[in-house]
């Protein structure tokens, strides 16, 4: 999409009385050819209220620091590329509206943690991709459907995992864990929500083998609860209810 | 970076710097045709996914609405229905064998991403449900079918997620975050031949070349040649760009797609399964103007005839707002239940980017630039053409960046997720068989020395221009000279604006010169893509002068079938940068493959 676009442009807020303000961010810098440590630097962006975090990083990138570094993709919140900490909070830069923050203090930009930064709001993604790759996430299923057609589902069994097939791989959740933060082995929320996806799908059949993965001692077990995975999962899903079932169907031995 | 298995050292030597692969089969791009492909692939041969992006982050994850097959679920369905409505809704431009294929394709296409895993939304009896989609009819035309497979309205977020999926279980190499820029071809004996690929590591700043007997360009779109888009900020046609500069064609260029309900201002995306599902396109006085210009079908006009519409009434003074320049989207008589469980996606999205409830407000829309038509040409096989009939052999492309041509001059809704899966299968299945006789092509003396050159020719540059001030004045001038409505004269000062740009473009410069995670230069990489394409979109535009399609010519606006019924073929020849494009694009046609469908009037 447009990230250039004007509120005067913009339906919903046209009223051509509006004027843009004065933003300051403050963004952790790290840039691993130069810096021994991340530094904080301060930037003033003129931002309208329906502006997102994501347009305040672009305008900083392409007219005043183009060295500022973060990954980008789809802009509207499903391609999971810009998961990121802004003021505490695990969000997604393009889904975190101007108007929803509070600009009379510096918004704080910051990449997220757990993971190791690479450089300003990059993050090595592969020890989070890696720990997803190990709770088996794809169907099991050895049986052919019948007739060469579709598996059977009904609407109540596809419903069941349905919150857990929105999952975009943002990292958001896993990486606002606390436990994460202290143990990296740790499966964390997102490899938990796509064992979750599966475990529940009706049509799968190799449930244990996942169940048990997730019972070893870095797996479901090691979750405190703490709901910050639920609260920063930029698609609403219920992270902390689905690691929850999880550890409900080990005890259960089934799902 | 690699993710689903080894990647030690010992599969790859380092000459001077420079890191050397070799594989049967390189994908490039991780959207849906190239994991589709690879899946394929992957089991049969060593198969390698380069991608500049995580596969998970690519474009396919933002379609929304459906699939198209003739599954025959929920209604009479037939693939031949499917087929021609295709061709008709490409305004007979469609090659008529792909769009069987096509259609006929469809329905294991969808079954296969049923067994892989895909959880589509079901109908009472467990089966997958269907709803309707723009120019998608029973019997030829006579009211709109339920024919769109999907899951809510996150139908290619299910599909990437389930093709990334298949891949992790079949072990595919990914090697993510790598930027192809350039095809190596070796001449072998008098004939250019692709010997491999050259790919810049993001995140050290090294060069690789992947040497392979069989590449797959599976690249995607080129949308921000446009500012209102509903594309990613990545979609810049590198794939479609690296095949033009080898002096290969792309065909149908001038036809792109702009999808009729964008969320007015930013061009987010909103499902065209809203109409299917009921929603209503109104203008500023609350008329239903879709029934006076397209009385059977109405709102489930194809994209192309509902956009021009839309323009329409804004021109004539019936948009909304206070500025007169967006019409509505009601779905207000859906039901709150309608949208928060089939199209919870967009309504989230309206209520978080307009502060718009489409649960009890009307959301405005306008057109947004959303798909290229035209691309890399191949046949039905997905094998690239080097002309209007042969072939080069081991290279194929398959999705958005290919022209099969299945889409013709516009393509309909939920017919691009069939696409990428339909061809990318096909290719992958082609380069499989085609790597067990072929040999490796040897490679050129440092295969990589060009990509070198314009990596380093950019990050030492003192020039004084901005990447952004030129990107900003390409995608300012293509929205408004060569968007929905087109004429001569927008054409010839969008021309005139690209070669200016291209000029001020060799004077770029970046101001990060690291070596590590540089976007900065990865930007300036694609801003020079980017207006190589939007020279040939509009220089093929300008030379089409009929109105069919995706591309409305004002000063034109009749489909002229005695001249035009034939595909545009773009060679890039001459001096690159010499000021008149005609000195170094030279255009050429090739016929429509017709098998049952004569040209009729388009009327819905």
């Amino acid at each position: 999409m447009s990230t250039t676009t004007i509120a005067a442009d913009r339906p919903g807020n046209a009223d051509p009385a509006i004027t843009p303000f004065t933003v300051t961010f403050l963004i952790r810098r790290f840039d691993p050819e130069v810096d021994e440590e991340p530094r904080w630097q301060d930037f003033d962006v003129e931002m309208y209220a329906t502006d997102r975090v994501l347009d305040a990083l672009h305008k900083i990138k392409w007219e005043q620091d183009g060295s500022l570094t973060f990954r980008r993709s789809c802009a509207h919140g499903i391609c999971g590329s810009d998961a990121m900490r802004i003021n505490g909070r695990n969000r997604l830069a393009c889904k975190t509206l101007i108007k929803d923050l509070d600009i009379s203090k510096p918004i704080y930009v910051e990449a997220i943690k757990g993971l190791p930064l690479e450089k300003d709001l990059i993050v090595d993604m592969e020890p989070f991709f890696a720990s997803f790759r190990e709770v088996q996430p794809f169907l099991i299923a050895n049986k052919a459907p019948e007739g060469g057609k579709e598996r059977i589902q009904t609407v109540a069994q596809r419903e069941r995992f349905d919150d857990t097939t929105k999952c975009i791989l943002c990292a958001a959740c896993t990486s606002s864990c606390p436990v994460f933060w202290t143990d990296g082995q740790y499966f964390g929320p997102a490899a938990i929500v796509n064992a979750h996806r599966f475990i529940f799908d009706s049509r799968d059949e190799d449930a244990k083998v996942r169940l048990d993965i997730l019972n070893d001692k870095e797996g479901v077990w090691r979750c405190r609860t703490t709901f910050n995975c639920s609260e920063a999962c930029p698609r609403g899903i219920q992270v902390t209810q689905a690691i929850a079932e999880v550890k409900q169907a080990i005890m259960r031995g089934k799902p | 970076m690699t993710q689903s298995s080894s990647f030690d050292s010992a599969d790859h030597t380092i000459v001077d710097g420079v890191h050397y692969h070799q594989f049967d089969v390189v994908i490039v791009g991780a959207g849906g045709a190239g994991m589709r492909a690879a899946i394929e692939a992957g089991p049969h041969a060593k198969t390698a996914v380069i991608s500049k992006l995580y596969p998970t982050r690519s474009h396919t994850g933002a379609a929304q609405g459906g699939m198209a097959a003739a599954l025959a679920n929920v209604e009479e369905d037939n693939w031949e229905w499917h087929t021609f409505d295709t061709i008709k809704g490409g305004d007979y431009l469609v090659d008529q064998d792909a769009a069987e294929i096509l259609a006929k394709e469809a329905i294991d296409a969808v079954l296969d991403l049923e067994n892989m895993g895909l959880p589509f939304n079901r109908t009472p009896e467990g089966k997958i449900d269907q709803r309707r989609f723009g120019g998608h009819t029973r019997d030829h035309g006579k009211a709109p079918v339920r024919r769109a497979c999907y899951a809510a309205d996150r139908t290619g977020h299910m599909i990437l997620q389930t093709l990334y999926q298949n891949c992790v279980k079949h072990g595919i190499n990914f090697f993510n975050e790598y930027y192809v820029l350039d095809l190596v071809m070796t001449n072998v004996d008098g004939v250019d031949q692709p010997s491999g690929v050259v790919a810049y590591d993001l995140s050290t700043g090294e060069l690789h070349v992947f040497q392979a007997k069989a590449i797959i360009f599976a690249t995607g779109g080129f949308g921000k040649i446009y500012k209102t888009t509903s594309n990613a900020h990545t979609l810049t046609g590198d794939g479609v760009g690296i095949i033009w500069r080898k002096g290969l064609p792309l065909e149908d260029m001038e036809f792109f797609q702009f999808h009729p309900t964008g969320l007015a201002g930013l061009g987010i995306l909103l499902t065209e399964g809203a109409r299917g599902e009921g929603a209503i396109l109104r203008n500023a006085s609350g008329e239903r103007f879709m029934e006076r210009y397209a009385p059977t079908i109405k709102d489930l006009a194809p994209r192309d005839i509902v956009a021009r519409c839309m323009v329409q009434e804004v021109a004539e003074g019936r948009g909304a707002g206070p500025n007169k320049d967006y019409v509505y989207l009601d779905c207000t008589h859906l039901g709150a239940e309608v949208l928060e469980t089939k199209l919870p996606d967009i309504t989230e999205f309206a209520r978080t980017y307009l502060g718009v409830d489409p649960v009890t407000e009307p959301v405005p829309v306008m057109p947004t630039a959303h798909y290229a038509m035209g691309g890399i040409p191949t046949n039905v096989n997905a094998e690239v053409l080097r002309d209007n009939t042969t072939v080069v052999p081991g290279l194929y492309a398959a999705g958005e960046c290919a022209c099969v041509s299945v889409h013709g001059s516009n393509r309909l809704g939920t017919n691009s997720l069939l696409d990428i899966n339909v061809f990318g299968k096909r290719a992958g299945n082609n380069a499989v068989e085609y790597v067990k006789t072929a040999e490796f092509t040897p490679l050129p003396k440092d295969p990589a020395a060009a990509v070198r050159g314009l990596i380093d020719g950019i990050r030492n540059s003192t020039g004084t221009e901005r990447v952004s001030v030129l990107r900003k004045e390409l995608q300012d001038m293509m929205d408004a000279k060569a968007q929905v409505f087109r004429t001569d004269e927008s054409l010839a000062e969008v021309t005139q604006t690209i070669h200016t740009l291209r000029e001020r473009y060799k004077n770029v410069a970046v101001q990060d010169k690291g070596r590590r995670f540089n976007t900065d230069l990865l930007e300036a990489v694609e801003l020079g893509f980017l207006l190589d394409l939007a020279e040939v979109v509009v220089y093929s535009a300008r030379n089409r002068k009929e109105s069919r399609g995706g591309h409305m010519r004002d000063d034109y606006p009749n489909r002229d079938d005695e001249t035009y019924m034939k595909h545009t073929m773009a060679y890039l020849s001459g001096d690159p940068h010499s000021a008149d494009a005609a000195d170094h694009i030279r255009l050429d046609w090739k016929p429509v493959t017709v098998t049952r469908y004569q040209p009729m009037e388009r009327k819905y």
